[in-house]
């Protein structure tokens, strides 16, 4: 029972790493917290249902749906945030005007959404099943699907985490989110460098949102709950570490299984603000947070 | 009138404190001029707005005979003109050896960046034993140091250097003072310093350019304007 517990934690948790990684990668270039998150992912996920429909196969719907979430991701950058970076001089609107724009942006994405496809709850159909693995007698609530969502989240931040520790390119993308001003001096395109972070963080809700749909419904707002446990893994890490995000979504999605398992369902979503009050309090930069105050 | 640095007539509106008014200078290639001024004299809003980090009112600014302004800083260091900004300019959060390739990385030519990155070594040897080291483990000098190196890795033609003294003890300020000379001596480099500190900066300007209030107040040698009581007095501060 503990080891079935742990693993739909670890399912559940590989997929809010996901999300709060896509929410650390734009918060840390842009200081904005993307409440289109969520939209953006669902959008993706929605393209990648329709290219299912018409291919009749899930894994050519995959990819794709990822490179759709990667230019959503791009455009949001390029059509709003930059805009409104470039209109936005010193002081409270400023910062928060883009954190609004998000919020509208997310109420568009959903009514497009509900314009095309109705709000309807659809079933985007993976080919592997989604009934638990059977051993002997003994069936556990993990399911090959589940094992999927974990090779898959493993997979991306595996290559999230090479591009940044070793390449030319995470090099770039890191210095152009702690230092903008400087990274431009020393010769980084710190504007196409930004937008190739909105691109991979519109990626990672992509895989989030293709890789869970399967398990349940897709409608308009099947992945809020998703964004809202997200947000609070990335708040638990530290809101600015990659690594961070990971831990954050992984402490999220043990502890919300072992509160579900053992206590009771009705807690689940309490429990996730609790988590996120005790975290905050005793550490309240977050565990992976940093203690320089960074000039934003 | 094809080289060198040639600044006309330029404003900028920064806010009421350091804004350039009307400021006109002229760089002859391989030249070392010091801009000395006060705080708020403008001397930074000068430089920002050469290296393309703020925009400038009215007024020109050539390098080379080609125009400064409306181009972005990451487009003037592709065209040699590194503007090291104030404040030991370096990436805190990353190692020494990852602020190092931040001059490079972007250039096509990687044995060219070995051997500048080879080359801003040998000049700067404190750095090379603190490669993987974090720069925030570093010292004021060591941090300003390597702002430097980071930039000759860019291969700099044009070097604009934004209070390279702050807050650093005496001792220090002489030796980045004796390597910024050096690296102009050996390969040919205008530099455009931007000093509070006049004395250090005179000791080894060609040329220095005296602003106040965003305006030029006076410019001569070194000894032309040490040699004033008055300016001394008024603008100086030694």
């Amino acid at each position: 029972m503990f080891i079935d517990t742990l693993l739909i934690g670890l399912s559940s948790g590989a997929i809010y790493s996901l999300m709060a990684l896509a929410l650390v990668l734009v918060w840390r270039s842009t200081r904005v917290i993307n409440f289109a998150q969520s939209g953006q992912a669902v959008l993706s996920t929605y393209i990648g249902y329709e290219i299912s429909l018409s291919t009749h196969n899930y894994w050519v719907s995959l990819p794709l749906a990822i490179a759709a979430g990667a230019i959503i991701g791009s455009l949001v950058d390029l059509l709003f945030m930059r805009l409104l970076a470039k209109r936005g001089t010193s002081g409270p609107i400023a910062e928060i005007a883009p954190v609004i724009a998000t919020l509208g942006l997310l109420g568009l994405i959903q009514s497009v959404i509900g314009l095309i496809w109705g709000n309807a709850f659809l079933q985007y159909a993976s080919p592997l099943s989604a009934k638990g693995f059977t051993f002997g007698t003994h069936t556990i609530p993990f399911s090959p699907q589940n094992l999927f969502i974990v090779i898959a989240a493993a997979i991306v931040l595996g290559i999230f985490g090479f591009v940044f520790r070793f390449t030319n390119l995470g090099l770039a993308l890191r210095a152009a989110s702690f230092q903008p001003e400087i990274a431009q001096l020393s010769g980084i395109r710190v504007n196409l460098v930004r937008n190739i972070g909105w691109a991979f963080a519109g990626a990672a809700g992509a895989v989030a949102g293709a890789v869970i749909t399967p398990t349940s419904t897709l409608s308009p707002h099947s992945l809020d709950l998703l964004f809202v446990s997200g947000f609070i893994s990335a708040v638990i890490g530290g809101l600015d570490s990659l690594i961070g995000a990971v831990v954050g979504g992984l402490v999220l999605g043990v502890g919300f299984a072992f509160i579900l398992q053992y206590i009771s369902s009705a807690l689940t979503f309490l429990a996730g603000f609790i988590i996120l009050m005790v975290v905050l309090l005793v550490r309240p930069r977050g565990i992976f947070g940093q203690k320089v105050k960074r000039n934003a | 009138m094809n080289s060198g640095l040639v600044v006309k007539n330029l404003k900028v509106n920064y806010g009421a404190i350091g804004a350039v008014k009307d400021i006109s200078l002229t760089l002859t290639p391989g030249e070392l001029v010091a801009v000395i001024g006060a705080n708020g004299a403008g001397k930074s809003t000068l430089i920002r707005s050469l290296s393309g980090l703020v925009a400038p009112t009215s007024g020109s600014a050539t390098w080379k005979g080609s125009s400064l302004l409306g181009k972005r800083p990451e487009q003037l260091v592709r065209e040699g003109i590194v503007h090291i900004a104030e404040g030991k300019a370096v990436i805190p959060e990353l190692t020494v050896a990852e602020n190092l390739a931040l001059g490079g990385i972007w250039r096509g030519d990687k044995s060219d960046v070995k051997l500048a990155t080879q080359e801003s070594l040998t000049l700067f040897p404190a750095l090379a034993s603190r490669l993987q080291q974090r720069a925030d483990t570093l010292s004021g000098g060591e941090r300003q140091m390597l702002a430097i190196a980071r930039a000759l890795i860019s291969r700099p033609q044009l070097l604009l250097l934004d209070e390279p003294s702050l807050g650093l003890a005496p001792l220090i300020i002489e030796q980045i003072f004796a390597a910024i000379n050096q690296l102009r001596m050996r390969h040919g480099l205008t530099v455009l310093l931007v000093e509070q500190n006049a004395m250090s900066a005179l000791k080894i300007a060609d040329r220095g350019v005296v602003i106040n209030l965003g305006e030029v107040v006076t410019t001569g040698t070194p000894e032309e304007l040490l040699s004033n009581g008055q300016l001394r007095e008024a603008y100086l501060g030694i």
